[in-house]
């Protein structure tokens, strides 16, 4: 067992099994059966697994996966948040290109270890950023014409 | 010697453009860590929907190529590998850059890496059409075994535990059959309309290998990066190029290694790199000096995990099977411009075909010219902040997700199967076998259903599956593969698994 606390592999390998026993479920109980004769075997070697796993994940003897600590926890939320409002929420509400540049902008000024303080910092944020948008509406706009959800500005 | 008629395609202007393109832009991106060879290969594949399919297979084929050389520069004036498959280059590389010798130690990296990789793609030449006719002799029923081999064989064999490694098959087989029936055109599995159509390879194969990185360096938090970028010196070239040639074991150790290895499906880069520096090691006289900046050390581990490029795509032009992660990636790349690997390929594509394996081999020489001459560019590039990197490449994984068809839904998907794998990788799950899951999962069940109607029409099902001399040479093949890694297992003698070769990279940067 890693110095992961049980629960994470608990909670993670209950999630597993549990769309294992869905998947199994509608296989064997949806209908044409012959449409689903294919997702039968699949689904049964599925289950299968994932109740094992999560059978020694119940009883401790989980080998690997190193789990994730609250430090890297506390790292990953405020980006993944970020990212998450980005990609189900602003990209088509915003637009892409409003929406991207908002969200490199707030991910930029999470992560990047410059001090905050310092305008100079800050200055150069707006340029990466400015920089992004342009390469990115060059690449696709301009160069793969992809027409993109544009509601805001462009 | 097919391949002499089509060598001229390599070099029309447009094709050439984008095999520099591909290569330079290879060996930058393979200099940064963080952005792995598979990532990096799969953020291009939308770049190369209005392409040709010749051409765009040149630019995935390329970068392939140079980002695995490229991450041996971060190796070396970093000692940060740009990929797991630099991790062995880093033990010699940097500190020989440490005591002066760093344009040294990049030279023999580019040659050896060079000599390996065109031992490859020649491997790779001579190999697949054998290996293609046979393919012919294939019905319906080994080409769905074939499949689940390539799933298991990557399952068992990648993955850290057994167990998870085929679970993660599974999902990925799971995933494949989510839409409708294609024979009865039955609704499966579709808990959400953005899933209607079904999961498209590209989108998910963008998701699974980038959105885990991009959530990998948010880890990291607001933390510097510290390495220091070791000058480098002006050394000759010509010093360089008959070292690397009178350095002639570990040279051959190297490219064998690496080829062999290659040819083995779910064997990746980093294990070719590693084993040939210990066998280097084990074979030298010198062999106390490895580990202090010996040449040895980065010309063993850089001629053997370039030599493993080419190999690596042999089970996947000829059977449908990719090596490696990078290469499933690649059959994504063909399969949206509606090519089939085999004896398809072959029969009714050679230009496209040969103009991809050809391209590999001037792409060689163009990553060993532009290695030398880019290297302290790339290195500059590999200090990049985390936060910008991450940033860039969910900008790219969300526009190039969009581009696939124009699709909301395909961005979701990409985010949703992204996030999901990198918490499934943090217990163990591994992000290979859920993509062969899902790239053959439709080519296993069009096969099986395919056999079953001619078995109902003819014997039975069971006889059909599990008689005939290849079927049960498939069948041992799979059993054999999952038996050797659940002994290994058991044993807990497993050669560098993945999570190791992780814990390494970590290690070390």
């Amino acid at each position: 067992m890693t110095d992961l606390p049980r629960s994470q592999h608990i909670v993670a390998s209950g999630l597993v099994a549990a769309v294992g026993l869905w998947v199994t479920y509608v296989s064997y109980t949806a209908e044409p059966a012959a449409a689903f004769l294919f997702p039968r075997i699949i689904a049964t070697v599925f289950v299968v697994l994932a109740l094992w796993t999560f059978g020694k994940a119940l009883l401790g003897r989980t080998r690997v996966g190193n789990g994730l600590s609250v430090e890297a926890l506390k790292n990953i939320l405020p980006g993944l948040i970020v990212s998450l409002i980005y990609v189900f929420w602003a990209a088509k509400t915003l637009g892409f290109y409003t929406a991207s540049t908002i969200a490199f902008f707030v991910l930029l000024s999470l992560y990047d270890p410059a001090p905050h303080g310092e305008v100079r910092t800050w200055g150069k944020r707006i340029i990466i950023t400015a920089g992004f948008l342009a390469v990115m509406y060059s690449l696709f706009a301009m160069l793969l014409n992809v027409f993109t959800p544009r509601e805001l500005l462009f | 010697m097919e391949f002499l008629l089509y060598f001229g395609d390599v070099f029309t202007p447009f094709n050439f453009m984008l095999l520099l393109i591909g290569t330079i832009g290879g060996l930058i991106l393979g200099a940064t860590p963080g952005l792995s060879p598979t990532m990096a290969v799969a953020l291009l594949i939308p770049f190369t929907f209005r392409l040709e399919p010749a051409q765009g297979l040149i630019l995935l084929g390329a970068a392939y190529t140079s980002t695995v050389a490229g991450g041996a520069v971060s190796a070396i004036l970093l000692k940060i590998p740009g990929a797991p498959a630099n991790i062995a280059t880093t033990l010699d590389g940097h500190t020989m850059a440490k005591k002066g010798e760093g344009a040294r130690a990049l030279q023999l990296s580019f040659l050896s890496s060079a000599v390996g990789g065109v031992f490859g793609v020649l491997l790779l030449i001579f190999l697949t059409p054998l290996l293609a006719q046979w393919a012919l002799a294939f019905g319906p029923s080994h080409l769905f075994w074939l499949a689940i081999l390539g799933v298991t064989i990557i399952g068992s064999l990648d993955s850290s535990s057994v167990v998870k490694g085929l679970l993660s098959g599974c999902i990925g087989l799971w995933l494949a059959t989510i839409g409708f029936d294609d024979i009865m055109g039955t609704q499966r599995f579709i808990f959400h309309s953005s899933v209607s159509g079904g999961i498209n390879v590209i989108p998910a194969l963008i998701g699974l290998f980038a959105i885990p990185q991009v959530i990998t360096m948010f880890a990291k938090g607001r933390r510097r990066l510290d390495a220091e970028v070791i000058a480098v010196e002006k050394h000759p070239i010509s010093k360089a190029f008959s070292e690397v040639f009178s350095r002639f074991r570990a040279l051959t150790i190297g490219t064998l290694t690496g080829s062999i290895i290659g040819l083995i499906p779910g064997v990746g880069g980093q294990i070719a790199g590693l084993v040939a520096y210990d066998q280097s090691k084990k074979m030298s006289p010198e062999r106390d000096k490895f580990g202090t900046g010996h040449p040895e050390g980065v010309i063993a581990a850089e001629s053997a995990n370039n030599a493993m490029v080419g190999p690596s795509l042999v089970p996947l032009l000829t059977l449908s099977i990719p090596g490696s992660p990078t290469a499933a990636v690649l059959l994504g790349g063909l399969l949206i411009h509606g090519i089939f690997p085999g004896s398809d390929l072959f029969d009714n594509h050679p230009q496209v075909a040969w103009t991809f394996i050809n391209s590999m081999l001037v792409g060689q020489i163009l990553m060993c010219v532009f290695g030398l001459y880019i290297a302290g560019l790339a290195a500059r590039v590999a200090q990049v902040p985390n936060a910008v990197m991450a940033a860039v490449v969910l900008g790219l994984a969300v526009f190039g997700s969009y581009s696939v068809q124009n699709s909301m839904g395909d961005v979701y998907i990409m985010a949703a199967l992204g996030t999901g794998m990198y918490f499934l990788e943090r217990f163990g799950f591994s992000a290979a076998p859920l993509v062969l899951g899902l790239i053959l999962g439709p080519i296993a069940e069009a096969n099986f259903i395919q056999g079953s109607m001619i078995a109902n029409a003819t014997s039975s099902v069971g006889t059909y599956f599990f008689t005939g001399a290849l079927n049960l040479l498939l069948i041992a093949i799979v059993v054999a593969s999952v038996g050797y890694s659940v002994w290994m297992e058991l044993r807990s003698r497993r050669y560098i698994t993945k999570d190791d070769a992780v814990a390494k990279e970590e290690a070390l940067s």
